[in-house]
């Protein structure tokens, strides 16, 4: 679907991406993660044709990003991080706008949409501005669906969505994509990489890494370990600065650590209890996105 | 075009539900035609006037009565000497002193001529230029009435210059200024709020959403001049409703033709404005550059003194002042009824103007993204 090759792009002489390749393939849900500052946003500004590329191609379909992009906007429909819609005109008017200025109706393309506008149905008249967080990103979402996209670019749709939005924002995701819309999203949270078909993951303006999540869990090199204790903020202290470990770090109420090579955990708990720890259990874990991201950003 | 009317109906919805810019867009022309018409204005009335008479005659007393009856001086106590009545005029309490010298009567009568001291505070170069001419006609007056009943024979051949002032007959300084004002007006309501309101889209980001459509830049563009040069339109023909009803303005010229110009004028006026949008961020950056512009070409324009009294500079720059160009063509088409024909110098340059302007808002816009 998306084609990108050896893309790169500068804001005055900072590197805000650098030799960027990737594919789309159709109908797939794909997860761009990566903390704030890796590039996201300036990508997808590029493969949504708002902004201009300084080196590479991207091809959508057989359509280029630069030359072709008043064709290329029929088929996409984007959903910037900040919310774009018409704070003063309800969320019928805003609907309605977006769908004649694609030469639509919302009546031909409602069915795409019925879910997501349903909820919204009840707050038809109010102004767009007076809506929810939860509720904004809904509209939004309805008004980058009017025109039955090919492709829908999300832009951070999930930050400063509080938890059961964002989980049902995905579903929404989920079920957009069973009716044939690939769908590109973002997000800082590497919880939700989970949740994605095949994720990609950023960091300083490159590509770590492309793969099937499980895949990418599944090429961690090393074995990761996690300890429970009551004070994880002294037990995480007292690990990183054993010779033994290799790298320690807090992950919610856990530590997660790994070994260098040829020692056991088991030195760790020895030094543990030296130190007059009590009450804390080590147990080997199975590495999450999170801990992939973590190992290679420290790695490399 | 279903594009472009979708544009213009969103514009008109969001103009319409600002409980802000709604009155004022209702309220404005009646505020600048009641208040500035009546404020701006060159007529000099009250000006404050002290005698020192050292003559006490009744040739000075007869003068000192011309100048009571007139509305335009306001006769200040009278001084013994001419010391005290300076130091009320640095005290800024009078702004006129005539000084009698003591045989001023006897000399006259004798010889048929006479001094007398005028002194004027010239702060305000134009009040005092206009005082004097005031206080020169009217002793002009009072010697023709006066000695001409008992000197006819001494005066020689007198030329009567009669004068006409034309298309404004009784100087009527509100004739000057309506139109002015007018200007004034269709300039704020098409020129700043249509920049402002490209700015917004700008400054809180629904541009992105719109760029991502296929919307057309000519068609966002159209979009976003339309409702803005309806609503110039309006504000215009309620100011000329304005203007006949309080001040019975004359209107000679073809109303039709002061439509089309304006609307040329507009477009080359939201083009400024749009090129000003183009190069700023926020709509603060965007009111601050048109502030300054506005004051620039509205105060060089002609509309409180006459361009041709300007430095050669100033009219050589005016040139480029489309304010200029429509102040000249409304006062033209109200007061002078000039014909189309008449006005072609100012249409052409209007034409000019928006041909150069799209040229480079073509090769401007073609490079960013708003």
């Amino acid at each position: 679907m998306y084609r990108v090759t050896n893309l790169f792009k500068k804001y005055n002489q900072v590197a805000a991406l650098s030799n960027i390749s990737f594919e789309v393939y159709p109908n797939e849900l794909l997860g761009f993660i990566g903390p704030d500052g890796s590039g996201k946003t300036t990508l997808f500004r590029i493969l949504a044709t708002l902004l201009l590329p300084d080196s590479g191609e991207v091809k959508f379909m057989n359509y280029d990003v630069v030359d072709d992009f008043q064709k290329i906007r029929r088929y996409l429909g984007y959903m910037p991080g900040r919310f774009s819609l018409y704070a003063d005109l309800t969320v019928e008017e805003n609907l309605n706008f977006f769908a004649t200025i694609y030469g639509t109706s919302v009546k031909e393309n409602y069915d795409l949409i019925a879910e997501i506008y349903s909820q919204l149905e009840p707050f038809r008249t109010r102004p767009a501005g007076k809506l929810s967080g939860g509720m904004k990103q809904k509209l939004a979402l309805c008004c980058a669906l009017i025109h039955r996209p090919t492709v829908l670019i999300l832009d951070e749709p999930t930050t400063g969505v509080d938890a059961v939005s964002r989980k049902e924002f995905w579903m929404l995701l989920r079920k957009l994509k069973q009716r044939g819309v690939t769908i590109l999203v973002s997000t800082p949270y590497m919880d939700e990489a989970s949740l994605c078909d095949r994720i990609v993951l950023m960091q300083k303006g490159k590509i770590m890494s492309t793969d099937v999540p499980e895949r990418l869990i599944a090429s961690y090199p090393v074995k990761l370990y996690a300890a429970f204790g009551d004070n994880t903020y002294v037990i995480k202290s007292a690990i990183s600065s054993l010779p033994e470990c290799q790298m320690a770090y807090l992950s919610g109420r856990k530590v997660h650590f790994t070994m260098k090579p040829s020692h056991h955990p088991r030195e760790i708990a020895e030094h543990l209890t030296k130190l007059g720890i009590e009450n804390f259990r080590i147990e080997p874990i199975a590495p999450t996105v999170e801990d992939y991201f973590i190992y290679r950003m420290i790695n490399e | 075009m279903r594009t472009i009317l979708a544009i213009v109906r969103k514009e008109f919805l969001q103009v319409f539900r600002n409980r802000v810019m709604l009155p004022i867009l209702f309220v404005v022309p009646f505020v600048q035609l009641i208040i500035l018409v009546n404020a701006a204005t060159l007529e000099i009335k009250n000006i404050r006037i002290s005698f020192v008479d050292n003559d006490f005659s009744s040739t000075t007393r007869s003068i000192f009565n011309k100048f009571a009856y007139s509305p335009f001086f306001k006769i200040q106590p009278s001084f013994g000497s001419f010391k005290d009545a300076e130091i009320e005029m640095k005290k800024g309490k009078t702004d006129v002193i005539i000084t009698f010298p003591s045989n001023f009567e006897k000399k006259l009568k004798q010889e048929g001529k006479a001094e007398l001291q005028v002194n004027i505070n010239a702060i305000n170069g134009v009040v005092a230029g206009i005082s004097a001419a005031y206080v020169q006609s009217i002793i002009a007056s009072f010697l023709k009435e006066e000695m001409g009943k008992s000197y006819t024979t001494i005066l020689p051949v007198q030329i009567k210059v009669i004068t006409h002032h034309w298309f404004n007959p009784q100087l009527n300084y509100k004739n000057f200024m309506l139109p002015a004002i007018l200007a004034l007006l269709v300039t704020m309501i098409g020129m700043l709020l249509s920049t402002l309101n490209f700015v917004r889209e700008k400054e809180i980001g629904t541009i992105e959403q719109i760029n991502v459509t296929p919307i057309r830049k000519y068609q966002f563009i159209i979009g976003k001049f339309l409702p803005f040069l309806l609503l110039a339109l309006v504000e215009l023909s309620m100011g000329l409703i304005i203007g006949k009803l309080l001040y019975d303005i004359p209107m000679l010229g073809n109303l039709g033709n002061l439509f089309i110009f304006t609307i040329l004028y507009l477009i080359v006026v939201m083009s400024v404005g749009l090129l000003v949008a183009v190069s700023s961020r926020t709509q603060q950056q965007a009111l601050f550059v048109l502030f300054f512009l506005l004051l620039v070409s509205i105060m060089l324009s002609g509309i409180f003194t006459s361009v041709e009294t300007m430095p050669y500079w100033a009219q050589k720059l005016n040139l480029i002042n489309p304010i200029y160009y429509f102040m000249r063509v409304i006062r033209m088409i109200l007061l002078k009824g000039s014909s189309f024909l008449d006005l072609l110098p100012e249409f052409i340059s209007l034409c000019i103007f928006a041909v150069i302007l799209w040229q480079i808002l073509l090769v401007k816009y073609r490079k960013s993204t708003i």
